[in-house]
């Protein structure tokens, strides 16, 4: 016996161009049987209508190129942030302005741990927002002398604690000299750690632990319970170590009944060599699930931009800082392409400066060369420096690319002011330039570095305004077509998933965002206030009201 | 209390030669107890023979050396290399091509437990030039040969005399004057890399009679300026290399002083420690009446 339901709904954007609007849709063993109106549909033979979104737009589940499942184990802390950010429960935190209001709420959370040992810990802390006035040590000794305390910032490169975190850490003591610990004028720790070297040692005593990129159990469905609320279907862990552990929780854990969302976890190409990793993917993809798409592999060529550590070219940084720092060398880059483009494993390759992606660039070309695979695919992530001629090498190459468009929202002031100054941050994340050059591209959030929320992005990317309402490249804005395509088929493009989802048409999954505003009419200044409803992944119903 | 675990940071571009000197002083550990920590386990290819057990994590080896990577958390791989039972005598960090030695090192010295021994270059004498003028990694390269206490220039046998005197002068221009030791296959006296080897009785002057170095040890009975003396040992005209040991301060306390090419510094010990340096340094250069001198000028 078929089982075929048949959904009516207000609008279906399909991402089709050959019916770019339909007003149902056909689903059979979770796939879309057919998109159309219903009398084209009723074709199939034997249906059941479902018009549980009769008045709701449902458009392709969105897909996030560039997200870490940490998101999920980290709204565990404290949320100390400067804006309004939903929880995986839907609660909204509301943004704190001022260092008076962090320590406010997380006296609230103090209080309410009986274990008088136990650490309090904080997140996404972002001092550019309040005159880059500091936190110190004193001021989380105000909500506990006694508790180790600590609040990671929202680049995750920043530690902030308590005396009693430092003590604990060793590091209360004078006569520190290291570029990662600022002293006060006492000569102790002012409580700030820099860098992931001068936050381990105390980060284990404040809920940081060694391991806070990996995701537990509860951490990965938190992280689903986050894509239902925003409307994502399909989702990467861009750095994920996949031990043996991991592996086994997340096959266990996204191969629930009920879970929604399809995780693309690409193995972190750090601490072991390019032949192992290669080897240990190709093994994995073996393993992969239709919920867990193992076999992919994160490069990372150098650092961030806002923390000096992206590798510039000439005339480097702005404010005259040196130049970054390099994570790999391009000897084990060109390795690692080799490799990976004769197993037919896909890299993607984090890089910030545009030095960092001419690097890559050259890297790679002579690895096709050896090695020609035109529909490689190789992404290049972040890449927000990159200039008219680098996408114009990434399109001979036939690169992709993944840009960081939210960036230019959370830190575009900073870049203007301070890191790369004016004429290179207006064509930071140039998405006009790559779509017009020819790259495929994809847009986003890095979460939980920014909040996840594919409609956010793409109003980013079509608006370019940074935090202080500034319009910042103009010249770099792209419509809301090109927006809403870079969430869903763009993103898909560059995992190789483009076939299967992305678009709503006969063969593909059935994963749609259901939706209570349409983003095509809602117009592009409130694109990041669609409102969603929910998901239905393979076609399982997830609505935001019942997680 | 248990004195702080030694740390060497071996750094040099991909290619220099620090996985073969890895394995030379594992070969030549001498019952030191090591413990290696590379960035990656898989570069590291320590010879077959050496390898007495293996797990994900750590590899024994012969003599009770282990060997572990630290992946992105050398923080706590050293942290377990001190709960390690029994302790190792020494760690040697051999960080990335593309690391920054002096940030290793600057993030050893924040651990409680631990104190660094120095910060080791090994450079390719046939390539470290063009390797400095590489478009992306040139700068990363010439801040390696600047953070070096000691730079051990390698693969000697590579290059003719004269590109080596030249590659030696240009080294020595870029880094200010800096110890500078020729090796070729990175055979090298252990004592030169791990300042443990210096204070080994054990282990009497370094078997590698063909090399230009030599060590002694110097006795300074008298009370000494301590900070002067180790100024000294570590200006450039006594020719050490490395100096480890102690002294009677001018208010009588016992203090360990401790060289590494110009870089040094000072602790205070034991009351029952006895007195005695032991030097590291150019055959040519180093002279027992000349370090006495000084001592005594200091006292």
């Amino acid at each position: 016996m078929v089982d075929t339901t048949i959904y009516s709904a207000r609008k279906i954007i399909t991402m089709n161009p050959a019916r770019p609007t339909v007003s149902h849709v056909a689903v059979r063993d979770g796939k879309i049987l057919a998109a159309g109106d219903l009398s084209e549909l009723e074709t199939w033979g034997d249906y059941k209508l479902d018009e549980t979104f009769a008045d709701k737009v449902l458009m392709p589940g969105l897909v996030e190129g560039h997200a870490h499942t940490m998101e999920g184990t980290l709204w565990r802390y404290v949320y100390c942030g400067f804006f309004d950010r939903g929880d995986p429960n839907g609660k909204i935190w509301d943004g704190l302005q001022t260092i008076e209001a962090i320590l406010g709420r997380l006296k609230e959370a103090e209080v309410q741990i009986d274990d008088p040992e136990a650490p309090l810990s904080g997140w996404s802390l972002d001092p550019i927002y309040m005159d880059n006035t500091r936190v110190t040590r004193a001021d989380l000794d105000s909500v506990s002398a006694t508790r180790p305390i600590g609040v990671l910032h929202a680049s995750g490169h920043i530690l902030n604690v308590n005396t009693k975190a430092l003590e604990l850490g060793g590091l209360m003591k004078t006569g520190i000299n290291h570029p990662g610990i600022p002293l006060g004028a006492d000569g102790y720790p002012t409580g700030e750690l820099y860098g992931p070297e001068t936050m381990t040692p105390v980060g284990v005593h404040v809920g940081f632990n060694r391991s806070l990129t990996d995701s537990d159990d509860q951490g990965l469905r938190d992280f689903a319970k986050l894509c239902v609320r925003t409307g994502v279907t399909t989702i990467t862990d861009l750095a994920a170590r996949l031990d043996d552990e991991g592996v086994e929780a997340m096959l266990s854990v996204t191969g629930e009944y009920d879970y929604p969302a399809r995780v693309v976890p690409l193995q972190f190409f750090m601490g072991a060599t390019p032949k192992e990793t290669v080897d240990k993917v190709v093994g994995l993809k073996t393993r992969a699930t239709d919920r867990l798409r193992l076999g992919r592999i994160k490069a990372v060529a150098d650092g961030s931009i806002q923390g000096f550590s992206a590798r510039m070219r000439w005339p480097g940084y702005h404010n005259g800082a040196p130049n970054g720092l390099w994570y790999t060398a391009p000897e084990q880059l060109a390795e690692l392409y080799r490799l990976a483009l004769a197993a037919g494993i896909q890299v993607h390759t984090h890089t910030n400066g545009d030095e960092a992606t001419e690097m890559v660039l050259e890297t790679l070309a002579p690895a096709l060369k050896d090695m020609p695979s035109p529909n490689h695919r190789f992404t290049l992530q972040h890449c927000q420096l990159a200039d008219a001629a680098q996408f114009r090498k990434m399109k001979e190459l036939n690169m992709c690319v993944n840009l960081f468009a939210n960036h230019h929202f959370y830190w575009g002031d900073e870049h203007y002011r301070l890191t790369v100054g004016p004429e290179r941050a207006l064509r930071m994340n140039a998405c006009r330039t790559a779509l017009e050059t020819g790259v495929p591209m994809a847009i986003h959030s890095d979460a939980p570095v920014t909040p996840l929320g594919p409609f956010f992005t793409a109003w980013s990317a079509v608006n370019r305004l940074t935090a202080s309402g500034r319009t910042q490249g103009e010249h770099e804005k792209i419509g809301v077509e090109a927006a809403l395509y870079a969430i869903t088929l763009g993103a898909a493009y560059t995992l190789h998933l483009d076939d299967e989802i992305g678009s709503i048409e006969v063969g593909k999954n059935a994963d749609f965002a259901v939706l209570e505003d349409d983003p095509t009419e809602i117009g592009g200044d409130y694109l990041k206030d669609v409102r969603v409803w929910g998901t239905v992944q393979g076609g399982r119903i997830f609505a935001v009201s019942k997680l | 209390m248990t004195p702080p675990l030694s740390v060497t940071v071996i750094g040099g571009y991909l290619g220099s030669g620090k996985t073969t000197l890895v394995n030379h002083l594992l070969r030549n550990a001498n019952g030191l107890r090591l413990a290696i920590l590379v960035n990656e386990f898989g570069e590291l290819a320590i010879d077959e023979d050496l390898i007495e057990a293996e797990d994900d994590d750590i590899i024994s080896i012969a003599g009770g050396c282990v060997c572990c990577s630290f992946g992105s958390d050398l923080t706590g791989a050293l942290l377990d290399m001190a709960k390690l039972d029994p302790q190792p005598d020494h760690v040697l960090i051999e960080s990335s091509g593309v690391a920054i030695p002096s940030a290793i090192a600057g993030s050893v010295s924040l651990l409680n437990g631990f104190c660094t021994d120095g910060i080791v270059i090994l450079a390719d004498a046939e390539t470290i030039q063009s390797s400095a003028r590489d478009k992306y990694m040139g700068d990363t390269v010439l801040r390696q040969l600047n953070d070096a206490n000691i730079i051990v220039l390698n693969k000697t046998d590579l290059v003719n005399e004269a590109h080596l005197a030249e590659t030696k002068r240009w080294v020595g221009q870029q880094t200010g004057g800096v110890r500078i030791i020729e090796s070729s296959h990175s055979i090298v006296a252990p004592q030169v890399v791990l300042g443990s080897f210096l204070v080994q009785q054990t282990l009497g002057v370094p078997h590698f009679e063909a090399s230009d170095l030599e060590m002694m040890t110097v006795t300074l009975r008298e009370p000494v300026h301590v900070e002067n003396l180790a100024k000294k040992l570590a200006g450039d005209d006594l020719g050490l290399i490395r100096a480890k040991g102690f002294v009677t301060s001018l208010t009588g306390k016992k203090t360990l002083i401790q060289v590494v090419g110009r870089r040094w510094e000072t602790s205070l010990a034991p009351d029952s420690t006895l007195n005695g340096i032991v030097c590291l340094g150019f055959k040519r250069l180093i002279s027992k009446h000349n370090i006495e001198k000084i001592g005594n000028v200091a006292s």
